[in-house]
């Protein structure tokens, strides 16, 4: 029974500094075994250097871990591993070409041989592969694995190496609203049999949802510790962002002429796969259409083909009554249409480039492009209107958190006060404050009179913002709601082509 | 924490080269010691000879200006992740066409040859980059491969040009008849010399800068690293990365056709076989070690032109150190400098971040 009671980890006054900036300020914390413990907190909080601390990562400047009631001091991951704490990271650490088994067996092969590391790994699956549904194929290449699965590949690798602690570092970011909640009930599955869980995340509901305990962190400190059950997602947030936070004030729609008018859209994929099926849509000036959806039922193809990154089989793009399909990116956008691209770092922006370069990315046949002292000015400016920290336009992209990234890209496109913004997933891996004052901004677009597609996984979001609700399911439009009428049952069924609006 | 910062952006760039430099010469000593030369001597004479007297400094700038126009050649292109080795390929086509205004506009046109020569030069290094360029746009072919294939493509065809069409009448060596006197680039040898430097110099370094504008301050510039640095969101922005190509290819190929201006019209007044000698790869080097930054190019163009320079001096002085070896040391330099430009960095910038924050 004491081996019940003693805690599975405990961090005592952790300190750990970067530079003039203090990442973590003794900071305590302690994992009760078998159970699943939550550390929420903004971006820049220090949550992932926490995280980091407890993998052996990056050392603590003082504090003390101790796993099991036992003292220890991680010079590297490999320590950490050795004494029970595993971590799945937010970017998996997969080796894409190799199977299940092998990607499971990688580092573990024993012996000259691989029967043995062969027969471990299996040993393994059998045992643990139960969570959520289907059981994985061994034998399946894991990039051709949807990425739920590859992060279950992630977890039983953690497992396999003998973690009795996991740390999973924002895995909910790249998982659709289905994988999650199969992931949440995998991880209870795990709790139930003694495993120790330390989720890291910023989203709240999930924090309710599935953990125990969680810890809140800001700026560097623990700010509070709850038992789950007796908090919610409203207190966490505050705690979070030091104040309550305030919902979007959404003033009544004023709806303008049409603007967007999308007929039978159809689009196949490289493989010949129909993706889009005969779509149509409209949106009108002043107003917020959102598309829901799981991932992969034809959002991408539908924001590539309105901006142009696709050519569509057939029908019609009209913006303002011109047709776009035709039209190079550059026409399209010369026309009014601004995109925030679902992935950032892939299509919104060059990570290498400094702010300001970035800034002008897209943008280009502006007059002033040529103007640099301008160009710095406005970018100073957007910086301060959209809270930018730190307000250096030469400073790196890719050293700016995610938040601030995102922040950065939605300022370029909404700078321009586009005619149409197609905005894909504008607030995703971007914490609280942020995600807040994006919202403000593509609502003050809306009252200005733009017509905005917004593509959400975030069905929070999609309420929060829009007028019209449109599911998209296998590349149809399957249904349309308006916030006030969509419960998350009817939403749900929609997605999953099970009903019809 | 900002002043540190600053410093830290400053110093480091100019630290690290001098760490890697030192550790080449170190090694370099070594080698000359296992040759059975004193490594002072050795250094000593590298210096005189590259350095100590008006004509060496002009024999080793008229080296550097070749490697300035081939450095370019390679980074300009590597702005937009494309990597050019085919500068020794474009610098013959390059040379070509140069030699032909020389050779028949020369004696009709009188001065206004040069300027129409060097542009022929440009022409004809661009002209045989844009096969490359074509084959990745059109069909998606590797540009090392092609441009490397390019390389010998030129080889044979100047091969068949020079000793079957262009060579001088009644003469067994495979050069044509000399250029008129009024097609040569204006030497620049009587200012440092004796040597062939000419004004093919000043013009490499009007278009180091040029490339460094056309790079960080121009609309095109802008658009082809926006494609080398992340072409999907090139193109999301609406960036042709089609043109970016061709026309990084196409600039990168008009850089190294100027070293037909150097060479040819500025040292050798003729046409001659394998004139490009290396230097087109040598750009590779050149780029690597100058981080592909103009700035940085003309500092390592002028490093291995003093190099190229003295290291001929020291096989003359010194008979244990031989050619060869010249050359061992400069595969030190390029190892040190270019290939393991991280190995002090680290080190350097971890000292630099206590110096800073103390």
């Amino acid at each position: 029974m004491s081996e019940r009671r003693t805690p599975a980890a405990e961090l005592r006054g952790i300190e750990k500094r970067f530079g003039p900036v203090r990442a973590n300020r003794s900071i305590s914390l302690t994992l009760a075994r078998g159970s699943i413990h939550g550390l929420v907190g903004e971006n820049g909080a220090g949550k992932s250097t926490l995280a980091q601390i407890l993998y052996g990562y990056l050392r603590p400047d003082a504090g003390e871990i101790r796993i099991g009631g036992r003292p220890v001091a991680f010079g590297s991951p490999r320590d950490a591993i050795a004494a029970g704490v595993g971590m799945v990271h937010q970017h998996f650490m997969l080796v894409e070409p190799m199977t299940v088994l092998e990607n499971l067996m990688l580092g573990r092969e024993a012996g000259l041989g691989l029967a043995e590391g062969r027969a471990s790994a299996l040993a393994t699956l059998a045992r643990l592969d139960r969570g959520g549904g289907t059981a994985l194929d061994p034998e399946a290449k894991v990039e051709n694995l949807p990425v739920g699965s590859k992060q279950r590949v992630e977890i039983l690798k953690a497992l396999h190496r003998g973690a009795e602690i996991l740390i999973l570092d924002e895995p909910t970011a790249v998982l659709t609203p289905l994988e999650a909640t199969a992931l949440f009930g995998e991880l209870r599955a795990l709790a139930e049999h003694g495993k120790t869980i330390l989720l890291v995340t910023h989203r709240l509901r999930e924090v309710i949802e599935v953990t125990d305990a969680v810890t809140v962190l800001r700026q560097g400190e623990v700010v509070a510790e709850r038992q789950t059950r007796d908090t919610d997602a409203a207190e966490l947030a505050a705690l979070m962002i030091g104040r309550s936070p305030s919902p979007p004030q959404r003033r009544p729609a004023r709806l303008g002429p049409l603007r967007l008018e999308i007929r039978e859209l159809t689009v196949r994929d490289g493989a010949g796969i129909l993706r889009l099926d005969r779509a149509s849509l409209a949106v009108r000036g002043g107003e917020i259409v959102a598309i829901a959806g799981v991932a992969g039922n034809g959002q991408s193809e539908l924001i590539e083909s309105l901006v142009g990154l696709t050519a569509p089989e057939s029908g019609s793009i009209r913006l303002d009554d011109v047709e776009l399909i035709g039209l190079t990116v550059r026409e399209r956008r010369l026309r009014g249409l601004g995109h925030v691209a679902e992935d950032r770092l892939r299509l919104g922006a060059v990570a290498d480039f400094s702010a300001v370069e970035n800034a002008l990315l897209g943008c280009e046949q502006v007059p002033q492009f040529l103007r640099r002292a301008a160009n710095a000015g406005a970018l100073e400016a957007a910086m301060a209107a959209y809270d930018v920290r730190p307000a250096e336009p030469e400073r790196h992209f890719a050293r700016f958190s995610g938040g601030n990234q995102q922040k950065l890209v939605v300022a370029r496109e909404l700078g321009r006060t586009p005619a149409l913004l197609v905005a894909g997933q504008p607030t995703r891996g971007v914490d609280v404050g942020a995600a807040e004052l994006i919202h403000n901004r593509l609502l003050e677009l809306r009252d200005a009179g733009s017509a905005i597609l917004l593509i959400s996984a975030d069905l929070e979001e999609i309420r929060l913002l829009a007028d019209r609700i449109l599911v998209l399911c296998g590349g149809r439009i399957a249904g349309e709601l308006t916030p006030e009428t969509a419960d998350e049952r009817q939403l749900g069924l929609l997605m999953a082509g099970a009903a019809s609006a | 924490m900002r002043v540190g910062a600053t410093l830290l952006r400053w110093a480091e760039p100019l630290l690290v080269p001098l760490a890697n430099m030192a550790a080449a010469l170190l090694l370099s000593g070594l080698v000359v010691l296992a040759a059975g030369a004193d490594p002072f001597a050795a250094m000593a004479v590298l210096l005189r000879g590259s350095l100590g007297d008006p004509a060496s400094l002009g024999y080793t700038l008229y080296y550097a200006t070749n490697f300035i126009f081939t450095g370019l050649a390679v980074a300009l292109p590597f702005h937009a992740g494309l990597f050019n080795i085919g500068g020794e390929g474009q610098a013959y086509v390059g040379g070509l066409f140069a030699s032909l205004v020389c050779l028949f506009l020369g004696p009709v046109f009188g001065w206004l040859a040069v300027p129409l020569a060097v542009l022929a030069a440009a022409a004809g290094g661009a002209l045989w980059a844009l096969g490359p360029a074509w084959l990745r746009v059109a069909r998606g072919s590797h540009v090392v491969i092609t441009t490397i294939m390019f390389n010998f493509i030129a080889s044979a065809l100047m091969t068949f040009l020079i000793v079957k069409v262009l060579i001088a009448p009644g003469q067994s060596a495979p050069e044509s008849v000399p250029f008129v006197e009024s097609a040569w680039m204006p030497s620049l040898g009587h200012l440092l010399g004796p040597s062939p430097l000419n004004l093919s110099f000043p013009l490499a370094l009007l278009l180091a800068t040029a490339v460094w504008v056309f790079l960080r301050r121009m609309r095109a510039g802008f658009e082809l690293r926006a494609v080398g640095a992340n072409p999907e969101a090139a193109r999301a922005a609406g960036i042709s990365v089609a043109r970016a190509t061709v026309l990084a290819l196409g600039l990168g190929g008009a850089l190294a056709g100027l070293i037909a201006v150097n060479e040819l019209m500025g040292a050798q007044h003729r046409l001659l076989l394998e004139f490009p000698a290396g230097y087109g790869f040598m750009g590779i080097a050149v780029a690597l070690v100058g981080r592909n930054h103009p700035l940085g190019i003309v500092l390592a163009a002028i490093f291995f032109g003093a190099l190229y320079q003295g290291g001929t001096e020291l096989s003359f002085d010194l008979p244990q150190v031989t050619r060869d070896l010249v050359v061992v040391i400069e595969g030190l330099a390029i190892l040190f400098c270019g290939a393991l430009e991280n190995l002090f960095r680290r080190r350097i910038a971890t000292w630099l971040g206590k110096e800073a924050r103390t």
